[in-house]
């Protein structure tokens, strides 16, 4: 038993010391259907938070409207606010790898490649994912998911309440 | 004639004959400056502005706030004019275009003084702009006693990141300086600002913030924080929303006795140059007051 136990714990280590890159983050968004008389799709910025201090550790994607031949999708930005206040603002945009469209209703899966991006550079050990949505004539809600990187781990799923459905996250 | 000078002139005439309130006056009437947004996005952002002098916040049900020395202070420092403005019966608006990133000061920085000297046997008084006052009370008049007032009013907004130029001190009268930026404000978390007045730290200032929306609460909702030794002090706001922060330094004679009302600019004239008035009142001594008003938004977590 003994024995087996620090086989275990062994193998835990050897596995957090493992290069992250070797892992991906495997994140699902239930985009909720709503029924509204002006239904617009929500703008979305998907990003990873320093549990400690809430700082953000980088942003993974942003769903808006860059096509927008009025303001290029920019002016809204601000909306998810707190993703604005912590990362957005000192970002330029469109941003590569980051800057996506806007999603449909539904369940949308997205896989972020622990080779590239914010991933590349992460440190193991907890972080949140945080998925923030904001809707034109529609509100706003951010949803938290709690992960740790640098291992594959079980998926993890927090529920929003009005502009979010589920979420799902898992290091694959 | 520079712009400079015809707003100078411009804010003089209007201090001899609006009977405008400021909020350093002696009833409650606040003059606020209220951006349509604090926080903004992208090359195409603009906000509107209101400006009004009200008893209640933010609601024009008073008067209009008179822009004539209303101005952009722009992220690189440089000063531009107000777009597209317009005085109705209780706001002005207008509106600031955000065509560089970074943070804008938008308001009015006043300066005047209030005199009374003796000449041939009579008294006389002064109410204007320093510059005038240079011009119009001879050196060295006898009696010469003088109420120096620079009055604040401003609000500020962001596009992109923030940033801090705009809040160089100049060492003239009430100043703000952002420990936390005013464009990043959050309510329930702690805010640290510094006042300095003539550029030194303003130490044991009274500090009031009124929140907006005041129609809608059972009581006004005002609190009020003082400044420590370094003039420095923490504030949390303690919901999202426009707030009205308020400080006023004042030393010596006042200037509300017989000698004339108000203590800033725009009060009504005690016996202006060229004014056929009753025999002046001396001012009974000498003062000074400094006023800062800001209009601050607190966003929601």
């Amino acid at each position: 038993m003994k024995r087996s136990l620090s086989l275990l714990t062994f193998s835990a280590l050897g596995a957090a010391t493992t290069p992250a890159l070797a892992a991906d983050l495997n994140v699902t968004v239930e985009v909720p259907r709503l029924t509204v008389a002006e239904y617009h799709k929500p703008y979305v910025a998907i990003w990873i938070e320093n549990p400690a201090d809430a700082t953000a550790a980088g942003t993974l994607a942003v769903w808006y409207d860059a096509d927008s031949k009025e303001d290029k999708g920019v002016k809204w930005l601000k909306d998810m606010r707190q993703w604005w206040r912590k990362a957005g603002r000192t970002m330029s945009f469109p941003a590569d790898g980051i800057s996506g469209a806007t999603r449909a209703p539904g369940p949308q899966k997205v896989v972020f490649a622990g080779a590239k991006g914010p991933l590349k550079d992460l440190k193991p050990g907890q972080y949140n994912l945080v998925v923030e949505a904001a809707r034109e004539v529609g509100g706003h809600e951010a949803v938290r998911v709690p992960f740790t990187w640098g291992k594959p781990g079980k998926p993890a799923t927090a529920k929003g309440t009005a502009e979010l459905g589920a979420v799902t996250v898992a290091v694959k | 004639m520079t712009f400079k000078k015809r707003l100078l002139a411009v804010v003089a005439g209007a201090a001899l004959a609006l009977p405008i309130v400021l909020p350093t006056a002696a009833n409650a009437h606040r003059a606020w400056l209220v951006p349509s947004a604090t926080v903004l996005s992208g090359e195409s952002a603009w906000v509107g502005v209101d400006a009004a002098i009200s008893n209640e916040l933010f609601y024009a049900d008073h008067n209009a706030m008179r822009l004539d020395a209303v101005v952009v202070t722009q992220p690189d420092g440089s000063v531009e004019k107000i777009q597209n403005p317009a005085t109705g019966k209780y706001r002005s608006i207008f509106d600031v275009q955000l065509s560089k990133p970074g943070t804008y000061k938008i308001g009015s920085s006043t300066s005047s003084v209030m005199a009374s000297w003796t000449q041939d046997g009579q008294v006389k008084r002064f109410r204007g702009s320093p510059e005038d006052f240079a011009k119009q009370v001879p050196a060295g008049a006898a009696d010469l006693k003088t109420i120096k007032s620079f009055n604040r009013n401003e609000t500020f907004v962001t596009r992109d990141a923030p940033t801090t130029t705009v809040f160089a001190p100049t060492g003239k009268g009430l100043e703000l300086v952002p420990v936390t930026h005013p464009n990043d404000l959050v309510a329930g978390e702690a805010a640290t600002f510094k006042f300095l007045l003539d550029g030194k730290p303003a130490a044991d200032l009274e500090v009031t913030f009124a929140p907006g929306n005041s129609r809608y609460r059972a009581t006004p909702g005002d609190f009020k924080v003082k400044t420590g030794a370094d003039g420095s002090f923490k504030v949390t706001f303690p919901e999202a929303g426009m707030y009205w922060m308020n400080a006023t330094v004042r030393s010596g004679e006042t200037g509300r006795g017989p000698g004339g009302p108000g203590g800033g600019m725009g009060g009504p004239g005690g016996g202006a140059p060229g004014g056929a008035q009753a025999p002046a009142t001396p001012l009974a001594g000498n003062g000074m007051s400094a006023g800062y008003t800001a209009t601050l938004e607190a966003l929601r977590p």
